[in-house]
Order: structure tokens, then C-alpha cells, then sequence
């Protein structure tokens, strides 16, 4: 390993290569719960040929990389299960080209979401991306190619949806472009060529290492505003997301059920966000919105919270710092979730499913969804919080998760961003074919088997 | 439970059904029609009424009897299940307003303020015009007028009473203050009205903060530096079951050099603020609500649109704002004559 | 360690490594380093490590700890409100332990050794602490109405002296009655506090609290946004209670007493806000409203401003120790950058130690043509 940190520290410069106990401590574990697994070294790379250099060395000495963004994954994928070295790409973080009229921007692999926010911002008023509600910290990259959703899915589906193209070290060094990028100049997409980029999102960091990426960017509304819906029967739910998506008109579904504060016990909630060039244009969209459910509000079964403007800031806060403070519920910096990308008409279900695993397990939940798409599917989330400082509680936490795994693969849906353990689940489930062709696709491409190994693999 | 003070007999020999005929929201094509429809109220029937009310509260303001029309409608549309706004709206709300159970015994001492469910305006409560003020804040102790709103005078019926003993036995009781000042004309309303009608008893005096501050100018009379502004005002709908304090609000208005602006819409034709109706799904409405309060506050060249209530400041306040109009509550207005 | 019980709380969702509109990192030394220990998260995990036992006390764990620049950002963004005001007693108590079990950085023992010894970290005696006002005509103070209190940069560095010398002309200028210590006082001792060495910040502040006490002190101008911080915030519960204003401060409210008048420059300015007038004490305005009164200036907003202002990576005692110089990756480097994108000539402070930072890292970033850095007075001085 000595070698290994000698020629890394020639790739990138010795303040961006450590080996020290402090930097193997904290980056052998996430937020979550999975247990620790420490990697040899961290490395901080500046830029694609110096990936490509450092995996070449990794392939030489075959030692594993691993992969790793804003490390805010919370399901344990940017752990070293092998040892070997974690590429921390957050000094990539360089926004390489915004195109306003053909709407995308291309940034680089650690590049944060935050950041692409402020530089749209300040740069280009008129455009936003999607942002998810990660952290701000939170990579594009990362996101991307956990299939990752945001405020603008049920616009513009995933997140993976809204890649144009990508540029990708191979794990034998490679620098290869997917999508426009890889014939022309632009990044416009990903037609009309094969989708290489399918080989990079999905499987948690095991094909190649993304150093660039071109994301669609959407029009920036003036006028912005916020719907709430409440019903009180979640076997509702699927009809009125399907009736509210039918308008077209809306950016952002969220569903959300919480039993604390205890005034919104047994309640689902549906925040609806929208914009509009121009205040008339918001109220024809509101208007669309609220006849949409019509029969529902005849027969008082569901309506609008009223809010009035200043109440609804809150709602609209891109990030909202205020899902990461669910981390604090038992006053302990953790929580995970389980989420479920699955079929909207499953959400009764669903819902009751994580009702009942939380009541079992005693653990603090909160239960929402993202609509992806105009209801094409859903992620349906089921986040535990627990205590750090209380391994009982982490454990209670752990069991919840692997049961909601489980509820969530029985009721037709796929754990998003998958825990080890839910992997394998879903490898249980999966056509031995289509697994097959995963395990062939990522031998040609990581011949020695250095990429993040232990995930996608049967235990 | 007692039933709401109201005399059928009264009713039946008014003439005029100011209560309907004066209604802004609901039309009616003769006196007698109006008679129709209110006789059918009063003998528990349904009527077109009760579904289209907008609960503005100014029918109790227009009856000449003061025998609380207003409240024999909620009460009718709560028995027969007409609720205004949908169920879980209704139900949600209850939850939010319930009380908590976490008040704890406070030494309080003369003046207490009780700012109800709005713990972020107890900063209002400040400088010279509250000198030593008690302030007391919580759903514990609120004083749930709202569900004159939602057809859910039950729960007006329970919850009053038992935040009248809350205020009590936390407060006032062992300090023995005998008054309470209410920052909101919800509160007193409630006090004053609303428990009379429903026959709860208020063992404290209420002062609405009118009183209080209008006596508390005359005080400071030296301190005070004239505005000369024109103003506003967006008289809330608890004002009509209280209309005696919106001749104490002209003496304040007075005294600190505001001119209120006579407009079409204020007084007895008070244009609801368009809070309410967002909740009975009536945004359509409630959109043309704000547009005409704003367009008549705009035309009459007023400066500041004044509020009392924290809710239809919060519901006209950034469209007043975005209007030329700075949106300011009376106390924060006076305390700006005091120059503080 | 105090404050062990908000270690495992912290959930690391890395709101404190940015300000709140998301522009560019904005942790100093998470900005030096980029590793994920230096950042404010990383910090609180380390130290709940470490006291667990998983991890030890190392010579690169103790630089982690003493290279936070105690700057506040993190205090400002955290997304906790019930431990967020505990997160720099929490990483001052941990620097406190490890100056207990003696594992700290060769640079900060060599600081609070001289402080130690001599009272100020440049191993200066103390009777020579009024020489920056030499040339000057103010006097010791006896019976004026404050007490300009310099720290030991404005009183032992040769910028820091200038600058001292600036604003002790410009107090005059407004008409504010001050004297100056003689030599009695010692380093306000607000960077050894931030470095938890508890036992030698008392005695420091003990020693000042006893010359201004013996002086009758009331009212002290400070020079150092630092000293202001000490002196406001913790010489009270030492018996040292005066009315402590940083000289912005007192300028700001005596700017009817200064008459400007246009020089023809037409000048570009744009401000550095340090962070002990600032996210540690809550000014932001003072400072601006001097600027702001100079006929045809121009005041150029950096992206990160105010609340959001980036360090310029000089505090908690980074200034003297220096360990946060990470070559172009520096905090005083990245931030005269930002300063230049503005397209100002020049790039105020109101800080002794602001200025000796961004000055050389306007020379390393060869930016001297371009941006000058300027002490507020100097530049007012220009206006009179």
C-alpha cells in the first residue's frame, strides 16, 4: 500500500491523498445504518485524467475504489467492503457549460447541487435544474446515478431522465462519453444513439467512475406557488394523484403522512408546487389543479389546506433543511429510509405497511412519496429515525428498514438505492437472466474487479 | 349544554331580515324570499344558506335585535352536517387547535396579555404602551372562535370553557388579576360574546386591546408625535360581534394622526380578507376578495393597510405589500406614533 | 469534554459546509483540506471517536481541531436550532482536551507559549504595546470617555500598527474622546479562549480586567473585532463589565461629526465583513454605513456577504499559526479571488488580522494591480 499512496500523491499532490485514521474513521461509514467498513486510503482527485491515471494504478495493484460523492446516501454504497480507496470527487465540483437555449448544463462529477442552484441563480435567472432533498451538498453526479427524483419529476421523471449525456472513467482507466457529447460538441441528450449511460446509473458506483455529466435544466417561473391536499383515506390517494398529474400542470408531488406532530396523525398530505411566467397564468394552473378533484371536495372527503402566502415559504424551501432535521427526532443524527420506487396504485398499501412495521419495531417514522413522472410511478419513502448513541435503537431502526425492504419487494415495488442487505433481495427477485447479463456487462468492464465490489453480488 | 340564546319570536316578527338582506355574499331577490329562507333556518330545516355562507360574522353586526343570527346558522349547519369546509380540513384543523396539555402555573401581574394561539406575535407585546405586561400565549388557551368557521360549535362548547379555567387556574387565580387584556378581537369576542350567547360563564373581565391602548395613549399623551398618515383599515370579521370597539379603534386613530380613509369597504361593510373561503375551497372567490379589498384600499390613496387580526394580515399582508401598501398591525402603528 | 452530549446528534447533512445560498464552500478549513474531517460534521464525529475510543489523539487529528477557524459559519447554516449555538464550545471544549493530554500542533504551542510568557504572541515586552502611537498625540488614558483598546497585531505588527494608527487619527477626527493603555494590558486573549486554553484566557482577561479596572474603564473602543468579542461577550463573567464597541462602530454613530467630499476616484470598494463584527457579534451594517458615506464610492457586494461572508482564515489563531495555508486552496486566496470577480479596486477590512491575511494573498495571487486591500479609515482618510 505504501507504493500505492506514493504514486496517488504523484497523481494528485500529497494533500490530496491520506491514509491517516481520521480520514479511514470517517469515511468508512455513512449516516445510516450500516456497520463501518474502512478503506485503506482517500483520495481527492482534480480532474478526469487524473482519475483515469489513479485507476489505472488501482488496476495495476488491483486494489478496489470506491466512488463517492456528497457520502449522503445513507444506505451504506460508498463504503470500502473490500478496504482499497475511496475517490472523494467533491473537488471536481467545476460547472463546465450552461445552455440556455437548449436547456442543460454540464458540470462535473462532484460538482453539488447547491452550487448549480447558486451559479443558475446568479448566471441564468431563467433556468433551474431539479434539485433533490438531499442536503445541498448533495453531488448532480451522485444523484444521477442512484436514479435519484426531485422538485421537478413529476415534469421531468427521475433524475436519470434528465441526464443528456455523461463523461465516464472506465474501470480500466478509459475516458469514454455517452450520449450527443460522445459525436458532437453539445450535450443535448442521449438520442439517437445507444444508451451507454444505462451502464453507469443504477449500480451503485461498480462500472466506472462519472468525471462529467450534462443535466436538462427547466424554465424558472416568477410566480411560484403551493398547493396542499388532505384526505384521510389513503385508499384515495392513487385516484387523486392520478386526477392531479392528468392536469400537466404541476412541477412536484410530495405525499406525506407523519405521526408527529401529532395534530397530522392519520392525515395524507399532497404538496403540489407550480409556477407560472405570470400571476393570471398561476391562477388558471391552481384553478386546473383544484377542479381536477372536484367530486372530492363536493363530497368533503378531501380538500386544500388553507395557507395563506406567508405560511407556504416554508413548503417552497429548496432544499428544506427541515428533512434532514427528522435526523434529530430522538435526538441522535440518525436517520435511513426504505424507498420504494413502485406503482402509484400500491400506495394504500404501502402506506399501511409502514404503519404497521413502525408500530412493531417502535421506532419514530415518517412516510412520504415523490410522484415521478405525470403518475407514471412513485418513490415511496419510509424513514426511520434513531439514535446513534443508543445501539438499540439502531438496531430497532435496522430491522424496520429490512422489513420495509421486504413489504416493498412483495408489493411489486424495487428498493431504491439498495442497503447490501436489500440487494440481495433484490437479486432473490430478480430474473436470473437479467442478473446474468449484469455480472457479464461488469466483468468486460471491470476485468479485475476493483469497483466498489461487495455490492450488486450474491452474499 | 345549553342551547344558544335566540328568540324565534323576534325573529319571526322582523320585518326587514337585515341578517340575509344585507348578507354581500348571498343574493336574494326580495324581502321575502329572505323571510323564507330564515324561517326555515329557525325551525332546523335545510336552506340554500347554509351552504352558501361565508361565515363573515356580519349578520350578528346587521340584526337589529342582537338576537345572534350568526350563531343559530352555525349551529343549525352543524346539526345538520353542512360543514363548510371539507372533513379532513375540518378534522386536521381541530387537531392542530386542540389543546396541548403543556401549560404550567405562571406569576403574571397586571397587565396580562393574552396574545391566544400566535406565540410568534408575542414580540408585539413591547416598549412603553405594554411597560410591565404579563403576556400568556398558547393553544391551551385559545379561545377557538374559529370554529364558528367550520359548523363545529361543539366544539366551541367544549373547549371554551375549559380554556376559561386553564386562564384561570395558570394565570390569573393565584395572582388574583381580575382583568385580561385580549390582543385580538377573536379573543373578545369569544369572552363577550360568543359566551354569553352559548351561556359560559367568564369569571375575569375582558378588556379588548383597543380599550387598553386608547387609555394607555392618553397617559402617554407627551410621547405622542402625530403620523399624519392616511390609512387602511381591514376591520376583521370578529369585529361585528363587537362593534362598539371599532369606535375606541377612531379615538386611537385619532390620537396618533391617522387618518383611517373612509373606503367602501370598511365599517359595516367590512369585505371579508378572503382567509376564510380559501378553506371552504372558494379560492376563486377569495382571490376577488383580496383584489377589491387592495383596489379600495389603493383608492383612496392610503399609505398603511392596518390590521388587528394576525390572520387577515397574513392572508392580505404580501399582496398589500407587493400593492405600494405597507401592512402593519395596530399596535406596532401606535407604538410607531410613541416613536419606538 | 463539555458538550460531549450534541456529538451524536450532529447528523452530518453538511449545511455547515456552505453559506445559506449555497455559492461555494464556506468552511475555511473544510476549503483548505477538502477531506471530510476538516468540515464541522466531520470534527463532531471525530470527537465523539475519539472519546469512545475508536479512534486516538493524534498530531493530524489535533491540526483538524485547531485549524477551524472559528469563523461562526457553521453556527449560522447548522440546520439543528436546539445544539446549533453549541457546536464552537463544543470544539473548543475538544481543543481543551487535547491541550490537556498535550497533543497539539507545534505552531499553537509555540503561540500560547509566548502569549504565556510575554502576554502577546510576538514575544514583545510589554511597556512597548503603546509604541504604535508614538508619533501620534493621544493620550494614556486617565478620564476620557473611552479607552481604545489595540490588540496585539495593531500593536506589534507593522500593518497592524499602521492601521491602529489610522483609526486612532480618524477617532480624533470625529471629535471621540479616548485614551490609550500604557503597557499594563495584555493580548485581549480571545484566539487562546477559541483554542480552549481556558486557565491562560483567564488570567489574560484577569490581568486586562484589573489595569482597566484600576483605570476606571467604562467604555472601550477595540480595534480587533476580536478583542471586541472577548471583552463583549467573555470578560463579564470574569468581573468585566464595560461598554464595549467595536471603532466602526463608534464611527458609525459619529458620521455626522466627519465631513467627505469627493476625491474624483470614483472608487470600486467592496467589503470583507470579519467574523467577529459580523456572524460572531451581528454587525454588518457599521462597517457599510462608513463606506457608504464616501461620496462616488461604489460598494460592490462580494457573493458571499454578511451572514455568508467567507473567512479570510486568520481566525481562531490561524493567523499566527498558519494552518490553514493549503496553497491556492487558502481561504485568504480564495476569498481576494471572489473579492476581484466583483470588478472592485479595492477590498475593505475592518480587522488588523483580515488585512495581514488578504494583503499576502493578494501578492500570491499576483493580484496587485488589480485589488488593494484597505483598512476602512485609510480609505476614509482619502475623503476628509
Amino acid at each position: 500500500m505504501t507504493e500505492v499512496i506514493k504514486r496517488l500523491k504523484a497523481i494528485v499532490g500529497d494533500r490530496f491523498v491520506s491514509a491517516e485514521p481520521e480520514e479511514r474513521y470517517l469515511y468508512s461509514m455513512d449516516q445510516g445504518t450500516m456497520p463501518p467498513a474502512e478503506p485503506d486510503m482517500v483520495v481527492m482527485p482534480g480532474s478526469t485524467e487524473e482519475v483515469s491515471e489513479i485507476m489505472r494504478l488501482a488496476n495495476e495493484y488491483q486494489v478496489p475504489v470506491v466512488p463517492m460523492g456528497g457520502g449522503l446516501v445513507l444506505s451504506g454504497l460508498t463504503r470500502a467492503l473490500k478496504g482499497g480507496m475511496i475517490l472523494d470527487m467533491k473537488r471536481m465540483n467545476r460547472i463546465t457549460e450552461v445552455n440556455p437555449k437548449s436547456r442543460y448544463a454540464v458540470v462535473e462529477g462532484g460538482t453539488s447541487q447547491g452550487m448549480l442552484q447558486a451559479y443558475l441563480k446568479k448566471h441564468h435567472p431563467e433556468l433551474k435544474h431539479s434539485m433533490p432533498d438531499a442536503p445541498p451538498i448533495a453531488t448532480l453526479a451522485g444523484n444521477v446515478c442512484i436514479h435519484g427524483s426531485g422538485h421537478l419529476s413529476v415534469l421531468g421523471g427521475f433524475h436519470s431522465d434528465m441526464l443528456t449525456g455523461m463523461e465516464v472513467v472506465l474501470p480500466t482507466g478509459e475516458i469514454v462519453r455517452t450520449g450527443s457529447c460522445s459525436v458532437s460538441a453539445d450535450w443535448f441528450g442521449k438520442a439517437p444513439l445507444p444508451d451507454l449511460s444505462g451502464l453507469f446509473m443504477g449500480w451503485s458506483g461498480t462500472t466506472g467512475i462519472v468525471t462529467r455529466l450534462g443535466i436538462k435544466l427547466f424554465p424558472n417561473y416568477r410566480h411560484n406557488d403551493l398547493l396542499i391536499f388532505v384526505t384521510e383515506d389513503p385508499r384515495d390517494m392513487p385516484d387523486v394523484i392520478a386526477r392531479l398529474t392528468s392536469t400537466q400542470v404541476a412541477e412536484d408531488m410530495t405525499p406525506w403522512m407523519t405521526p408527529k406532530p401529532e395534530w397530522a396523525r392519520g392525515f395524507m398530505h399532497i404538496n403540489i408546487a407550480y409556477g407560472a411566467h405570470s400571476k393570471e397564468e398561476l391562477t388558471f394552473k391552481r384553478n386546473l389543479l383544484q377542479i381536477s378533484v372536484k367530486d372530492y371536495i363536493d363530497n368533503k372527503s378531501g380538500g386544500f389546506l388553507p395557507m395563506p402566502p406567508p405560511q407556504k415559504g416554508r413548503f417552497m424551501q429548496l432544499p428544506s433543511p427541515d428533512l434532514a432535521r427528522f435526523a434529530d427526532v430522538r435526538k441522535g443524527g440518525g436517520f435511513e429510509y426504505v424507498g420504494a420506487i413502485m406503482a402509484i396504485e400500491h400506495f394504500p398499501e404501502a402506506y399501511q405497511a409502514g404503519v404497521r412495521i413502525a408500530e412493531k419495531h417502535d421506532v419514530s417514522y415518517s412516510m412520504g412519496a415523490r410522484i415521478v413522472g405525470a403518475g407514471h410511478a412513485m418513490m415511496f419513502f419510509y424513514a426511520y429515525a434513531f439514535n446513534r448513541a443508543d445501539p438499540e435503537d439502531m438496531a430497532r431502526a435496522q430491522h424496520a428498514l429490512e422489513e420495509t425492504n421486504s413489504a416493498a419487494l412483495d408489493m411489486g415495488g424495487i428498493p431504491w438505492k439498495a442497503e447490501l442487505p436489500a440487494q440481495q433481495k433484490i437479486i432473490e427477485k430478480m430474473a436470473p437472466e437479467t442478473f446474468a447479463l449484469m455480472n457479464r456487462i461488469r466483468h468486460t468492464l471491470d476485468p479485475n474487479h476493483i469497483m466498489n465490489p461487495g455490492n450488486w453480488e450474491r452474499a | 349544554m345549553e342551547a344558544i340564546q335566540f328568540d324565534p319570536e323576534i325573529c319571526n316578527q322582523c320585518e326587514t331580515v337585515d341578517c340575509l338582506m344585507k348578507c354581500q355574499y348571498i343574493d336574494f331577490r326580495d324581502v321575502a324570499e329572505a323571510k323564507t329562507e330564515k324561517l326555515k333556518i329557525n325551525a332546523g330545516e335545510h336552506s340554500r344558506v347554509l351552504d352558501e355562507c361565508l361565515t363573515c360574522y356580519a349578520c350578528q353586526e346587521y340584526c337589529p335585535y342582537d338576537n345572534n343570527p350568526f350563531y343559530l346558522l352555525v349551529e343549525r349547519q352543524e346539526q345538520l352536517g353542512l360543514l363548510p369546509a371539507p372533513r379532513p380540513i375540518v378534522a386536521e384543523q381541530l387537531k392542530m387547535m386542540g389543546p396541548r396539555g403543556r401549560i404550567q402555573k405562571e406569576t403574571v401581574s397586571t397587565p396580562v396579555v393574552n396574545m391566544c394561539a400566535f406565540p410568534m406575535l408575542t414580540g408585539c407585546v413591547r416598549g412603553t404602551l405594554f411597560d410591565g405586561a404579563s403576556v400568556i400565549v398558547g393553544t391551551d388557551i385559545f379561545c377557538n372562535i374559529m370554529w364558528l368557521h367550520f359548523a363545529k360549535n361543539s366544539a366551541i362548547k367544549e373547549r371554551v370553557p375549559q380554556m376559561i379555567d386553564n386562564i384561570m387556574t395558570y394565570y390569573l387565580k393565584d395572582a388574583g388579576v381580575e382583568e385580561m387584556i385580549c390582543f385580538h378581537d377573536e379573543c373578545y369576542g369569544t369572552y363577550t360574546s360568543v359566551a354569553p350567547a352559548y351561556g359560559i360563564e367568564v369569571p375575569f373581565k375582558p378588556v379588548h386591546l383597543f380599550d387598553y391602548i386608547n387609555h394607555r395613549l392618553d397617559e402617554l399623551a407627551d410621547r405622542i408625535t402625530p403620523l399624519n398618515v392616511k390609512i387602511a383599515y381591514q376591520r376583521p370579521c370578529s369585529n361585528r360581534l363587537i362593534p362598539q370597539t371599532d369606535l375606541v379603534l377612531d379615538e386611537i386613530f385619532e390620537k396618533i394622526g391617522a387618518d383611517r380613509v373612509p373606503r367602501k369597504y370598511d365599517r359595516e361593510n367590512t369585505l371579508c380578507c378572503g382567509g376564510v373561503p380559501r378553506a371552504q375551497q372558494r379560492d376563486n372567490l377569495a382571490d376577488e376578495l383580496v383584489a377589491n379589498n387592495i383596489r379600495d384600499m389603493q383608492a383612496v390613496g392610503a399609505s398603511y393597510c392596518v390590521f388587528n387580526c394576525p390572520f387577515c394580515m397574513a392572508t392580505l399582508g404580501q399582496e398589500a405589500a407587493e400593492n405600494g401598501l405597507m401592512p402593519i398591525l395596530v399596535s406596532d402603528l401606535v407604538q410607531m406614533a410613541l416613536g419606538e | 469534554m463539555k458538550h460531549e452530549e450534541i456529538l451524536h446528534r450532529c447528523f452530518r447533512c453538511g449545511y455547515c459546509k456552505l453559506p445559506s445560498n449555497y455559492t461555494d464552500i464556506n468552511c475555511p478549513a473544510y476549503q483548505a483540506f477538502r477531506f471530510e474531517t476538516y468540515s464541522p460534521g466531520g470534527r463532531m464525529w471525530l470527537l465523539r471517536a475519539w472519546l469512545n475510543n475508536e479512534i486516538s489523539n493524534s498530531r493530524r487529528f489535533s491540526e483538524i481541531m485547531f485549524s477551524c477557524a472559528t469563523c461562526g459559519n457553521c453556527v449560522e447554516q447548522c440546520a439543528f436550532p436546539n445544539f446549533k449555538d453549541l457546536l464552537l464550545e463544543a470544539f473548543a471544549a475538544g481543543k481543551e482536551a487535547f491541550l490537556d493530554a498535550g497533543q497539539v500542533p507545534a505552531p499553537v504551542r509555540d503561540y500560547l507559549t509566548k502569549v504565556q510568557l510575554h502576554g502577546n504572541p510576538y514575544g514583545k515586552p510589554g511597556k512597548k504595546r503603546p509604541e504604535w502611537a508614538a508619533d501620534l498625540d493621544i493620550p494614556v488614558y486617565s478620564d476620557q470617555d473611552h479607552l481604545f483598546f489595540v490588540d496585539d497585531v495593531g500593536a506589534f505588527d507593522t500593518r497592524g500598527q499602521e492601521i491602529a494608527r489610522s483609526v486612532a487619527k480618524m477617532l480624533q477626527q470625529a471629535g471621540i474622546s479616548f485614551g490609550i493603555g500604557s503597557g499594563e494590558e495584555v493580548s485581549d486573549g480571545n484566539d487562546v479562549h477559541e483554542m480552549g486554553e481556558t486557565p491562560l484566557f483567564e488570567e489574560l482577561a484577569g490581568k486586562n480586567i484589573e489595569a482597566f479596572n484600576q483605570k476606571g474603564v467604562q467604555k472601550i473602543i477595540t480595534l480587533s473585532p476580536h478583542s471586541l468579542h472577548a471583552i463583549k461577550n467573555y470578560y463579564p463573567a470574569l468581573g468585566g463589565n464595560y461598554q464595549t464597541a467595536h471603532y466602526t462602530q463608534i464611527l458609525a454613530f459619529s458620521l455626522g461629526s466627519l465631513k467627505f467630499q469627493s476625491n474624483g476616484n470614483n472608487q470600486r470598494i467592496t467589503f470583507h465583513d470579519p467574523c467577529y463584527l459580523g456572524r460572531r457579534n451581528w454587525d454588518y451594517q457599521s462597517p457599510r454605513m462608513l463606506l457608504k458615506a464616501l461620496p462616488d464610492v461604489h460598494v460592490l457586494e462580494m457573493d458571499r456577504n454578511q451572514k455568508n461572508a467567507f473567512c479570510c482564515g486568520g481566525g481562531g489563531g490561524n493567523f499566527f499559526t498558519d494552518l490553514l495555508s493549503a496553497e491556492a486552496d487558502s481561504p485568504g486566496r480564495v476569498r481576494v479571488r471572489e473579492a476581484a470577480q466583483t470588478g472592485a479596486e479595492i477590498l475593505a477590512v475592518a480587522c488588523p488580522l483580515c488585512a495581514g491575511m488578504l494583503e499576502d494573498a493578494v501578492k500570491v495571487e499576483s493580484l496587485e494591480g488589480r485589488l488593494q486591500v484597505r483598512e476602512i479609515t485609510e480609505i476614509m482618510a482619502e475623503y476628509l
